[in-house]
């Protein structure tokens, strides 16, 4: 060990132990405070306590905006894997014409046509079809958004399975849609995951959109209601925010760890949150 | 392409399982992009006289937003947020951070990884309020590690406050895509350069950084679209104090649906739309150029890129 060398270590250390306080030292906040019996917005060790959890799940607002962002992720993730999954297979196993430029073009424009920027006119489509503070609306906006990438990673999923199943089983005279239904969603399973966990995800925590097209606090998801909690006084309620934070954020986390055990965290070119 | 159509769903069945999903592509993803232009060149408003007979304007609301001073507030501090947050921020921290961890294998380096990556996929309303609590002005964590009790980050330097925030919220992907670059640097051309004595700095500037070349382009391009589009500083800062926070989404929202000027609001997506498609077709050019270093390094090929875009404009 030359002192040359001593020196690079020690800076290496102490720069990973900056990056290490840089990313830890908001998080620190979510971790304590929904234990603490009187929380503050400062971070600190809690006097422990479970009555935080229990308030919340008597609180109605709360409970049931879970419920709310519940529905949109099922409701979207549902969409959004039915349709792409039927479009990714008859893209991938028949000829249509202009098929590769159809999803390259339909790729490119989801990645432009972003809610931030296409905010004026989806409020007002939404206004025209009637679909405002309705949670369809949101639904269907989101799939809408979605759909482009799903079809696109599911097609490439489907490219690299076998066809021989397929053609055997029409050998023996099945029709098309058992094979679909038989043969080919049990081949293409892991790549219906993957996509139903990122659109859930993707769904759960979105703000915007609902922001904008719901109105009324009773339709609204978790993102939305959590700036809603304050206390007779008009403070923020850190003792339920902090707790609801915690339990709001829990299923992604879940999610996430459950794919990147079960799949190894592979690194799709930006496929997240 | 094998031989086509192995479950012989003819093509009139394959357009029917396409169907569905294009309908809504077209409805609400297509469509919405095209009235965008469409309302831009009229001066629609939600109420008023305008709101039932909308008139065709053309250009007016373009060359109405370039003459206006909060149009050019708006854009110049929307520059500031991506330069300092995307170009500066993230993609220099994120790719410090691979460069620390490349010969690390081990618990460090897992610690490290897991909590960038949870900053990263925690939803936005409540790292939004983490930082609210952690810059809060009476007894918010920085003021108390920094000994400046009561000064209010947020309202003091906005700016600054969102710019960390978003380095904080989305270095995740730049650590990640860079990672994955530097794994494909080959060792011995480094080893080359360590035997003829090339120091640290020079390794990097004169082996590393060529060989991943592509990957810097493909992650400044991403993440500037995506911080460009992010509507979260608004949950922190609400656009305020007094528009010093007022980056392009926030500003749309505020003009289009808050004020009801929705001809106007339009007009600003239409630009904000150029923007977005200016940066995807640079992107779908270089991956066009085939250029190895460009596809990032995904299990999907190139082209799924841009893919996660999120339409909340989360990074």
């Amino acid at each position: 060990m030359t002192p040359g060398r001593a020196a690079g270590a020690v800076l290496r250390y102490t720069a990973l132990a900056a990056v290490l306080g840089f990313f830890a030292l908001p998080l620190l906040w979510l971790a304590f405070a929904p234990f603490d019996r009187a929380p503050s917005v400062a971070a600190s060790l809690p006097r422990f306590t479970l009555d935080n959890f229990r308030e919340l799940l008597d609180n109605e607002n709360a409970v049931r905006s879970l419920r709310n962002s519940l529905l949109l992720a099922a409701g979207t993730g549902g969409i959004v894997v039915a349709f792409a999954a039927s479009a990714a297979y008859a893209l991938s196993r028949v000829r249509l014409p202009g098929r590769d430029a159809l999803l390259y073009a339909l790729l490119l424009l989801s990645s432009i046509v972003t809610g931030t920027a296409a905010m004026v006119p989806l409020f007002n489509l939404a206004y025209e079809l009637d679909l405002i503070d309705s949670r369809l609306g949101v639904v269907l906006v989101l799939s809408g958004g979605l759909l482009p990438s799903a079809i696109f990673i599911l097609k490439d999923f489907t490219d690299t399975t076998p066809r021989s199943y397929e053609e055997s089983a029409r050998v023996f005279g099945a029709s098309p849609l058992q094979i679909v239904a038989h043969i080919v969603v049990p081949l293409i399973r892991p790549g219906l995951a993957t996509i139903a966990v990122w659109s859930v995800a993707q769904v759960w925590g979105n703000f915007l959109i609902p922001f904008l097209l719901l109105r009324s606090p009773e339709k609204s998801p978790a993102a939305v209601v959590m700036y809603t909690f304050y206390t007779e006084g008009g403070q923020p309620d850190l003792a339920l925010i902090s707790t609801f934070s915690l339990l709001y954020s829990l299923p992604v986390v879940a999610m996430f760890l459950f794919v990147s055990s079960r799949y190894g965290f592979r690194f799709h070119g930006g496929i997240k949150h | 392409m094998a031989a086509a159509d192995a479950a012989g769903l003819g093509r009139r069945r394959a357009a029917a399982f396409v169907a569905p999903a294009l309908l809504l592509i077209a409805g609400f993803l297509v469509f919405p992009a095209l009235w965008t232009v469409w309302l831009g060149a009229t001066d629609y408003r939600l109420t008023g006289f305008a709101a039932a007979e909308p008139e065709f304007t053309g250009l007016d609301n373009v060359r109405h937003a370039l003459g206006e001073d909060s149009f050019t507030h708006s854009l110049g501090l929307t520059l500031q947020f991506v330069l300092g947050s995307a170009v500066l921020g993230q993609a220099v921290l994120g790719f410090a951070i691979a460069w620390l961890l490349r010969e690390r294998r081990g618990a460090l380096r897992r610690l490290v990884e897991a909590l960038v990556l949870l900053a990263w996929i925690l939803p936005g309303s409540v790292v939004a309020f983490l930082w609210i609590a952690l810059l809060d002005r009476n007894d918010g964590t920085l003021n108390a590690l920094l000994g400046t009790p009561g000064t209010a980050w947020l309202v003091e330097h906005p700016m600054a406050a969102i710019i960390v925030f978003n380095i904080w919220r989305g270095t995740a992907f730049s650590m990640m895509l860079y990672a994955a670059a530097l794994s494909t640097v080959p060792p011995t051309q480094l080893e080359t350069a360590r035997l003829a004595g090339a120091s640290r700095w020079q390794q990097l500037r004169d082996v590393v950084l060529p060989a991943i070349r592509g990957h810097v382009l493909t992650n400044l391009l991403l993440i500037s679209l995506w911080t460009f589009n992010d509507f979260t500083p608004f949950l922190l800062t609400g656009g305020g104090p007094a528009d010093e926070t007022e980056t392009m989404p926030v500003f749309i929202y505020k003009t289009a649906l808050f004020n009801g000027e929705l001809g106007y609001g339009a007009a600003l997506s239409v630009l904000m739309l150029l923007v977005n498609l200016v940066i995807a077709l640079v992107y779908v050019r270089l991956l066009r150029r085939r250029d190895p270093g460009a596809s990032s390094g995904n299990g999907t090929g190139a082209g799924a890129g841009p893919v996660a875009a999120e339409r909340a404009g989360a990074p």
